[in-house]
């Protein structure tokens, strides 16, 4: 059973261009707080259960060769687009990201793709 | 109470559409292509995200990750109203094992730890077995608008769109802890959910609350907002609900509650979501020596929803602004507009009080003569707390919140 607590009043007509001119100072917001009981909330509430299929990304990371250790080490835990969203940052500031995914999120990365891995980033996504 | 307006939900009404993304095909790096995407205005770029239509149960939304999921609310929706459609709620996961299979008949929240009676409660249990309770919330990610920190800070690069309004129905957290008993001496409450690491050592998400906290009831435990069960992605079937803070408490999926007898060392309490315990949770770039707390109360932010950058307005005219605003912690006292920068502030008209957590509209009429024009907006919480005019700056980029402005031109 669904119950329609607020959204209908937004379907309606639309008063557009209506004006009003500064008319004052609006009252402070003091209505009384919160989670009263709704007097006309229905008596029950059914869940129903949920299946559904998340997307996988179809983004790769892009540019030479090198980006094979961030593939083969980074994409089991985000997809490329965390990356790829970023701004530019200092080798030293993509440093401690790789090495923040290491030590605290525990990111399975060997030692020897870590200079790879930073390669990449300083190269695609670096600052002077 | 005093509601001294004459003016109905309807006079504030956005028209559907206006203020649309503006929209682009192709894609410099992402999607198929052809994919639409829309180019958000953040300083440091990049600037493009795909729009994807592909997730469950949402709508078109802004892709800033596909695994786990980050998708952020196109702002065009908040120009239609103070509540969020639920397939238009913003989206945000931490770890990419999430349940995509959620069966209400099987489903149990635990309630352990130092209490008389550990419970297993069903969905039936709490639906039909507690008071039921409703509050309209806003719910904000904490690095909601990180993207516009400069200097630029790592981690989603949200424009404004990780915030969203509903209203949320469930039962109180506190009537569920009385269920179970709380011993004496216990501290905090902690909360988890279903979503699990990849990895099977780093730490799972947790989170907690002072006990007093979670006891006042206020906080809650929602299995509906807007009327209808929440989005799997927005938390199915059960979401802690905090009003007044920011999003990382509102534990999604939540399955266990546990009642702790000293404060929560967890990682994500005792080292992440962390802010500078100053004003406004301001420091400088590098700073070193500051005291550094767990994030909570949201502060006030406000915004223009029916004008974009770039629009023009008609010189000498008439014409209506109007937006959204909320308090943080408490209801909006204020919301004023300047269009000459910052110098002159005028007020506005409040739309319906739909609740002091809650988003509320907010508009006003401005007369322009020819030429550039910045319009900033700016809320005053019923504290007496205002935006800030400078953007503050700490290393998660939490809590931006400080005056917006609009830049348009009056022809």
């Amino acid at each position: 059973m669904r119950i329609s607590v607020m959204q209908v009043g937004f379907a309606a007509a639309v008063l557009a261009g209506l004006v009003l001119a500064f008319i004052g100072h609006p009252e402070p917001s003091d209505l009384p707080t919160t989670t009263p009981t709704s007097p006309n909330a229905p008596q029950t509430f059914a869940l129903k259960s949920v299946s559904v299929e998340l997307p996988t990304s179809e983004v790769i990371f892009p540019g030479p060769a090198n980006a094979t250790a961030i593939t083969a080490n980074c994409l089991s835990c985000h997809s490329a687009g965390m990356v790829l969203t970023q701004p530019n940052f200092s080798r030293a500031a993509w440093t401690g990201e790789v090495e923040k995914m290491i030590h605290t999120y525990k990111a399975p990365i060997a030692e020897s793709d870590v200079t790879a891995i930073v390669d990449y980033l300083q190269a695609t996504k670096g600052s002077k | 109470m005093t509601k001294t307006t004459a003016t109905t939900r309807r006079f504030f009404l956005g028209q559907a559409g206006a203020g649309g993304l503006a929209l682009v095909s192709g894609s410099a790096w992402s999607g198929p292509a052809g994919a639409e995407t829309v180019d958000l205005p953040l300083p440091g770029g990049p600037q493009a995200r795909a729009i994807t239509t592909a997730f469950p149960q949402k709508a078109a939304m802004i892709l800033q990750r596909t695994r786990p999921p980050l998708l952020e609310t196109p702002f065009a929706v908040f120009d239609r109203g103070v509540f969020t459609p639920n397939d238009s709620f913003y989206v945000r996961w931490h770890w990419a094992v999430i349940p995509t299979d959620i069966d209400v008949g099987t489903f149990r929240l635990s309630v352990r730890g130092h209490v008389d009676r550990e419970l297993s409660m069903t969905l039936k249990d709490i639906v039909d077995g507690l008071p039921r309770v409703e509050l309209a919330a806003v719910n904000q990610c904490s690095g909601n608008s990180r993207g516009f920190t400069e200097p630029a800070v790592a981690g989603a690069q949200w424009a404004n769109g990780a915030m969203g309004n509903a209203r949320w129905m469930g039962v109180r957290l506190r009537d569920v802890l009385d269920r179970a008993g709380v011993k004496a001496g216990a501290r905090q409450v902690r909360f988890a959910g279903l979503d699990e690491p990849v990895v099977s050592d780093a730490p799972k998400f947790m989170k907690s609350l002072a006990l007093d906290h979670a006891r006042d009831g206020e906080v809650m435990i929602a299995y509906a907002m807007n009327g209808e069960q929440l989005p799997l992605l927005n938390g199915f079937p059960l979401r802690l609900v905090v009003p007044g803070w920011y999003s990382t408490y509102w534990v999604k999926m939540l399955d266990r509650i546990e009642v702790l007898d000293k404060p929560d060392d967890n990682f994500w309490m005792a080292s992440a979501y962390l802010i500078p315990d100053t004003p406004g949770a301001d420091m400088k770039p590098g700073q070193t020596g500051v005291k550094m707390v767990p994030i909570n109360k949201m502060v006030p932010r406000s915004f223009v929803t029916n004008l974009k950058d770039g629009a023009t307005l008609k010189a000498g005219a008439k014409a209506l602004v109007r937006g959204i605003a909320f308090g943080g912690s408490t209801g909006v006292k204020s919301v004023e507009i300047s269009i000459d920068g910052g110098t002159r502030w005028l007020p506005t008209t409040l739309g319906p009080d739909e609740g002091k957590y809650s988003f509320r509209q907010w508009q006003a009429e401005i007369v322009s003569a020819a030429g550039a024009l910045s319009i900033k907006v700016r809320c005053v919480n019923s504290d007496g707390l205002a935006q800030p005019v400078t953007q503050n700056w700490n290393p998660g980029a939490f809590m931006h919140n400080a005056i917006e402005t609009v830049r348009v031109t009056a022809a």
